[in-house]
């Protein structure tokens, strides 16, 4: 088990209670768990990693049980209960420095820290998704249907330190119902991105004093389902119940482009911490990774269960892992090429204006793209 | 004024005069006809008899000269000018060519005879089916990740025999003609169906009252110009739900040699080629329409038969003549559905989750790749 945990870039959760690592370099996939004890209310609801070096997953199900999975070991080393399954599926799932934040959907969000008492917050009713400020740990979001986006301190944990405010009513007057479905913090700023129910795409900014969205944009006609931050700035990926992708400008909140391919709805969601890659993952069974740059289908996986959640890790998926065989060692050299390569590059980025950004982006692609000719060269 | 009536007059009489010249072609050309009929069997045509001898002559000629098939290398059929001569020789042409075939197979045939057993085999013709891309979520019977999920679905409440199958059919509002009917029709054919009017209902509150009054299926036909054209079938009490599209629909009245009504007693279900992942859920989403125990007394059969995305539905009823041969008599009504989307949970078009949702310039792009 543990060599085939090592080499998973990718970690998704399924509708059964299977997590699944997916190897794309060997394009591989397997199940991490006995067939024997499988059952529906072992749903993975939430999936994230357990410690900044990436090498446990924290497994929420549906029966308030929270698992932590050692990705070198590849067994499960851990299992928590955090509430009960009365209380609602889990909606977001975190870790601090030596607390574990959780939140269901009735709204109750909790930190459990070891040795002392759990803090209790009530986020409202029908939370559908609870985010971590990836900057500050100790800053979540929270967000539902009839419950608008609250950031909260979990340091003082009465009162949120950002609540938004519905947008004005529309031209015939009436009231714009609230459903927010997904949120991200955006980094280097105070902002937060929101995708609602009712396909808009908001921006609030808990800085300035206005309280309502200061940018609000609408992708399709279907409910949003899930969002993620690339790597490049001021562009968001959003994913709704029809399986349309797209990549939004968050400067002036116009598509970008669209990503094909999907057929089912978009459950889950995430970029590339670094690489401009995306992996989506839902109801049709498939996990698909996209490249942001031309926006063509990288690698599409079927998984044979519906798909909830889909968790990267921050390494170059492509390349192998940090395994012991010598093929991967000859890659990991070439790794270091590429880190130098991008040395050199950022320090043209200081130098260059905004406007040369993409040229200096499309500079950065082609030793990249070499270095994977390289590797198959070497396979 | 006199000018102007004798101008009438003579109008008057110039119609009389085209009149008769009318008659006299009419006459002309029931004449021809006749003659025509007559000398059919004739190989020259009675038509150019009026014509020059000249042209007659070289005619003739020409049609000797396909008897031979022994045309100059460049003479072409489409370079006959006259119409009636060209579609005369161009039927010749194709007779003979067929008459080349048909020899040419029967001396195939007759070599495959000589040879017995051992004549190379036969070749398969190339059809869009057997060229079909491999889908990779075929389902492998032995895979134990997709039978649990499909032993704990939605349907795993009927396969495990806690309920039984009881469909509600309705229509779009203001069903005309045909829908009617075929709804009628589709009643006799599912056992515990209850037709009712949809009464201008929406379905979003049809469906808590169905799932309290024990309905398992809700089944809509929508019409377009009194014409079925779509169906929505949703599993009750918590999804999935496909929409269809309905084409060709034939009623039984419009049916040829079809059998007798059909009795009540269940059918029994025949589910073909639904292989993938996605074709097992539609399979299983028709399966459950029917009640678990087939009386075979009836000998009534509904097949569900699937090929090329396109569902065909079929209802029989057979016999069995003797040990070797069996008759089956179709009852209808007969018709054909393709997926267009299954949602997950019950019917929801706006915010529902959709499993699975076609997308016709988006992902077919290979002709040869299927989705059930």
């Amino acid at each position: 088990m543990a060599d085939k945990s090592q080499i998973c870039s990718v970690w998704v959760g399924s509708e059964t209670g299977i997590l699944k690592g997916v190897s794309l370099s060997k394009k591989q996939a397997f199940n991490f768990c006995e067939f024997s004890c499988l059952s529906r209310d072992q749903e993975v609801c939430v999936l994230g990693w357990g410690d900044p070096q990436e090498t446990e997953v924290l497994v929420g199900s549906v029966n308030g049980t929270v698992k932590t999975f050692s990705t070198e070991k590849g067994i499960f080393t851990e299992t928590r209960q955090c509430g009960e399954s009365t209380q609602g599926r889990f909606t977001g799932l975190a870790v601090t420095d030596s607390a574990l934040i959780t939140c269901v959907e009735t709204g109750l969000l909790r930190v459990w820290k070891e040795g002392s008492e759990t803090v209790e917050i009530n986020a409202g009713k029908n939370v559908s998704r609870m985010r971590q400020n990836p900057s500050q740990c100790n800053q979540v979001a929270t967000g539902g249907k009839e419950n608008g986006l609250k950031v909260w301190d979990l340091e003082r944990p009465e009162t949120p330190i950002f609540t938004s405010k519905n947008v004005r009513n529309d031209w015939l007057d009436l009231r714009v119902p609230e459903w927010v479905r997904d949120m991200a913090f955006i980094p280097n700023s105070d902002k937060i991105v929101t995708c609602t129910g009712l396909h808009q795409v908001r921006v609030y900014d808990p800085a300035s004093p206005q309280r309502r969205p200061v940018l609000e944009s609408e992708f399709g006609e279907y409910p949003l389902t899930a969002l993620s931050l690339p790597a490049n700035k001021d562009s968001v990926v959003v994913g709704n119940t029809q399986g349309q992708l797209a990549i939004l400008d968050l400067r002036k909140g116009l598509v970008r482009g669209c990503l094909k391919g999907l057929a089912g709805g978009v459950r889950g969601l995430q970029c590339h911490p670094s690489l401009p890659l995306v992996a989506s993952c839902g109801l049709d069974r498939f996990l698909r990774v996209h490249s942001l740059e031309d926006r063509t289908l990288q690698h599409k996986v079927y998984l044979k269960s519906r798909l909830n959640c889909v968790l990267l890790s921050s390494r170059d998926p492509e390349l192998g892992s940090t395994g012991v065989s010598t093929d991967v060692e000859e890659v990991k050299e070439e790794v270091g090429e590429v880190d130098e390569v991008w040395d050199t590059m950022e320090m043209i980025k200081d130098k260059a204006k905004k406007r040369a950004t993409e040229e200096v982006e499309a500079v950065l692609v082609e030793p990249e793209r070499t270095t994977k000719k390289k590797k198959k060269a070497v396979k | 004024m006199r000018t102007g009536f004798t101008a009438l007059k003579k109008v008057k009489i110039n119609s009389d005069a085209n009149m008769d010249i009318v008659e006299a072609q009419e006459i002309k050309g029931t004449f021809t006809k006749k003659k025509n009929k007559k000398q059919k069997k004739q190989p020259t045509p009675p038509l150019t008899r009026s014509d020059d001898s000249m042209v007659k002559e070289t005619e003739t000629e020409h049609v000797d000269m396909l008897g031979e098939s022994a045309f100059p290398p460049e003479f072409r059929v489409s370079e006959i000018k006259n119409k009636q001569r060209r579609h005369l020789m161009f039927m010749k042409l194709k007779l003979e060519k067929r008459k080349q075939r048909m020899a040419m197979k029967k001396k195939k045939k007759k070599e495959r005879d000589a040879l017995g057993d051992k004549a190379p085999p036969k070749n398969v013709p190339k059809t869009i089916e057997n060229q079909r891309i491999y889908d990779e979520t075929t389902v492998n019977p032995e895979d134990e990740e997709v039978a649990f999920d499909e032993g704990t679905d939605e349907f795993s409440a009927y396969f495990n025999r806690l309920t039984h199958p009881k469909v509600l059919i309705t229509t779009s509002d203001r069903p005309r003609g045909r829908t009617v009917r075929f709804c009628r029709q589709l009643a006799t054919v599912i056992p515990d169906a209850h037709v009712y009017y949809r009464k201008g209902l929406a379905l979003k509150k049809i469906i808590p009252q169905c799932v309290a009054r024990g309905f398992t299926y809700l089944m809509v036909i929508n019409e377009d110009r009194k014409v079925p054209n779509g169906m929505v079938l949703c599993h009750l009490p918590d999804g999935p739900t496909a929409h269809f599209k309905v084409s060709s629909v034939r009623l039984r009245k419009e049916m040829k040699r079809r059998g007798k009504d059909p009795t009540e007693h269940s059918p029994e279900v025949i589910l073909n080629n639904f292989t993938t992942r996605l074709g097992h859920s539609i399979g299983r989403l028709f399966a459950a329409l029917f009640p678990h125990d087939p009386q075979f007394v009836g000998r009534q059969v509904a097949t569900f038969h699937n090929q090329r995305d396109f569902i065909f539905f079929r209802f029989h009823r057979y016999i069995f003549k003797n040990e070797q041969r069996v008759g089956i008599q179709e009852l209808g009504p007969r018709f054909t559905l393709k997926l267009r989307s299954l949602q997950k949970g019950t019917f929801d078009s706006k915010f529902g989750e959709y499993e699975w949702i076609l997308k016709r310039h988006e992902n077919d792009v290979c002709r040869r790749r299927f989705n059930l």
